[in-house]
């Protein structure tokens, strides 16, 4: 998690200084507006496990993301279940999601844009399942009653809120270096560079990538969660609608797929970006995403390990190790 | 240690490994040789578990292994390397090797102690933090080498490490395997350079167009008329008796 070179360092600093400065700032906009960039960076998060260090870069991470906030929902609205039981459960269903959509793909062998469409399709299937159902809210989706309170996991302070995405993406990132270091991400690296030889070295390759398709599920499963338990409200195109997918993969692109850091630093620039470009626009409808698509772009031309991989370049300070932070 | 019993393998019309057996005894070096497209490599991707046979078993220290997946041969301590390297280009040397020591190592300090461990035994100390990438031919076939001995494997499917590297190279790899097979470890070796199949391997079996044509020491085999003619061509080897009369 460590930083190796000044750039790095610098660009941390920067996202730090950034998100400290928000309880200074006392601005309800800003908040709210960072709120929702944390809650996509776990998403995001979620799918620099299987995107980043796996390389099966997925397109319907709202699929996992989805079903977390209406697995939580649904307890919580037509069982009456504690908001902490369901909390659990949502993180649990976007696992149990994640495991179920690899499993399936990666049985039949599938890699690179078929692996995209496939999740695109679950997430796509999902919506509309969602949107008809009785059990789900149908169209008018799923409304949390407003009972703020500990036990309700419902907070009105925004910087009480704030705070408590700040830990959470922090221990999301703590997990992601651990894993990053350990037997489990060093196989499923070494899926992604090379599945052949991955499997002639004793690895069960379709064991790791469906574990890494139910971690990042549980991830998403648990920005779903949060969420629903920021905004108390979901429907099938908010927590199902691909942009939830898009979100998702284009922070860490640009951030640095397969780094720690990267997929946070990119979804607050994007969304910084995206911010700053309506007000300079006049918010017209959609703009953030024909600004994130020529961003998406760019990265992928000009910094193919993104703004992580391009900082490192900056004043290294260790030559030695290979990785980044 | 290894025994296979008429393996086939056909691929559309074309029968690539046909009806081949072969054994190969605990601590021995065996030569698997053979003309190019003769079967060899197909024949090593059917033992190590990569495609199925058509036909045939591959017992494996007295158990059947005969279509069982990659990973669980492997983690029975039979591993083989490819003939077109294969590294995982962007991890470095050091952390190349250590995808195969975690098989048996799960910490990460252990299994990176026991790469550095290995890389410098097979002379690779210097590259260790170097991206595999950046590797030469040579740095490569042995970065296959020891990432396969990492997983502790007790026999090794070489293919072809000896391929593209320069006399000095070869002689460097044959004592390497020398040294390694002192240390209790078994080859099957799939290999072109002669010079190294004459000074390592006890015994050599020869594949032709899917077919064992023959089995016996490297010495006899280079005498043997069949073996001289698979490679030369039909005829080979009474031009060959003529040209040593006249
Ligand atoms: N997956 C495949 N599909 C179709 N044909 C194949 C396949 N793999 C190998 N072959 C064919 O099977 C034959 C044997 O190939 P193989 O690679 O085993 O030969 P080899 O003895 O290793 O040759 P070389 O010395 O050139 O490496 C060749 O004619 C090859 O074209
Ligand atoms: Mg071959």
């Amino acid at each position: 998690m460590k930083p190796q070179s000044m750039g790095q360092a610098v660009l941390i600093a920067l996202a730090l200084i950034y998100l400290a400065s928000l309880y200074f700032m006392s601005s309800p906009v800003w908040m709210g507006f960072t709120i929702n960039a944390l809650i996509v960076a776990v998403v995001a998060l979620a799918w620099n496990i299987t995107g980043g260090f796996g390389g099966m870069a997925s397109f319907g991470h709202a699929a996992m993301y989805g079903t977390g906030a209406y697995a939580s929902a649904i307890l919580q609205v037509q069982y009456g279940i504690n908001a902490w039981i369901a909390f659990g459960a949502g993180i649990v269903a976007g696992a149990a999601m994640g495991a179920f959509i690899g499993a399936l793909a990666f049985r039949y062998g599938l890699k690179g844009s078929y692996f995209a469409l496939v999740t695109l399709a679950f997430a796509e299937v999902l919506r509309i399942c969602a949107s008809s159902f009785a059990i789900t809210g149908g169209g008018s989706g799923l409304q949390l009653r407003l009972e703020p309170g500990l036990s309700t996991l419902q907070f009105n302070d925004r910087a009480v809120v704030y705070t408590i995405l700040l830990v959470i993406v922090a221990l999301v990132m703590a997990l992601t270096a651990w894993l990053k270091y350990s037997r489990f991400g060093a196989y499923l690296i070494a899926v992604r560079e090379n599945e052949d030889a991955a499997r002639a070295l004793g690895i069960d390759t379709y064991r790791i990538k469906v574990k890494a398709m139910a971690i990042s599920g549980a991830f998403a499963g648990l920005a779903g969660v949060l969420y629903l338990q920021v905004w108390l409200f979901i429907d099938s195109a908010v927590v199902y609608g691909s942009a939830v997918s898009i979100e998702a993969l284009i922070g860490p692109i640009i951030g640095g797929a397969g780094t720690v850091w990267g997929p946070l630093i990119g979804t607050l620039g994007l969304h910084l970006l995206g911010e700053g470009a309506k007000h300079l626009l006049h918010n017209a409808p959609g703009l953030n995403f024909v600004l994130y698509a020529v961003v998406l772009i760019c990265a992928l031309r000009f910094l193919p390990q993104g703004l992580m991989g391009l900082a490192a370049r900056i004043g290294t300070f260790r030559k030695k190790e290979n990785d980044n932070a | 240690m290894l025994e296979v019993r008429n393996l086939s393998k056909s691929f559309g019309g074309l029968k690539a490994v046909d009806n081949a057996s072969l054994d190969v005894p605990e601590g021995g070096i065996v030569g698997l040789l053979g003309p190019n497209g003769a079967g060899k490599t197909t024949c090593f991707t059917m033992i190590a578990g990569f495609t199925k046979p058509n036909k045939g078993t591959v017992r494996f220290m007295g158990r059947d292994v005969t279509g069982l997946p990659p990973h669980r041969i492997c983690e029975m301590g039979m591993i083989r390397t490819f003939q077109i390297v294969q590294p995982f280009a962007g991890l470095t040397v050091q952390e190349n090797i250590a995808v195969g020591a975690y098989l048996h190592h799960h910490d990460r300090a252990e299994a990176m102690a026991v790469a550095r461990q290995i890389g410098k035994r097979l002379g690779m100390g210097a590259m260790l933090d170097r991206p595999a990438s950046s590797l030469t031919i040579a740095g490569r076939k042995r970065l296959e080498l020891a990432r396969a001995l990492a997983t502790g494997a007790k026999l090794l499917l070489l293919d072809e490490v000896m391929a593209g590297l320069i006399p000095s190279e070869v002689s460097e790899i044959v004592g390497i395997i020398r040294q390694i097979r002192d240390e209790g470890h078994t080859f099957l070796m799939i290999e072109h350079v002669m010079q190294a199949v004459m000074s390592l391997a006890e015994t050599a079996y020869v594949l032709n167009h899917g077919k064992m044509i023959a089995h016996g020491t490297p010495r006899e085999l280079v005498q043997d008329p069949g073996v001289v003619e698979a490679y030369l061509g039909h005829g080979a080897a009474a031009r060959l008796q003529e040209g040593h009369h006249a």
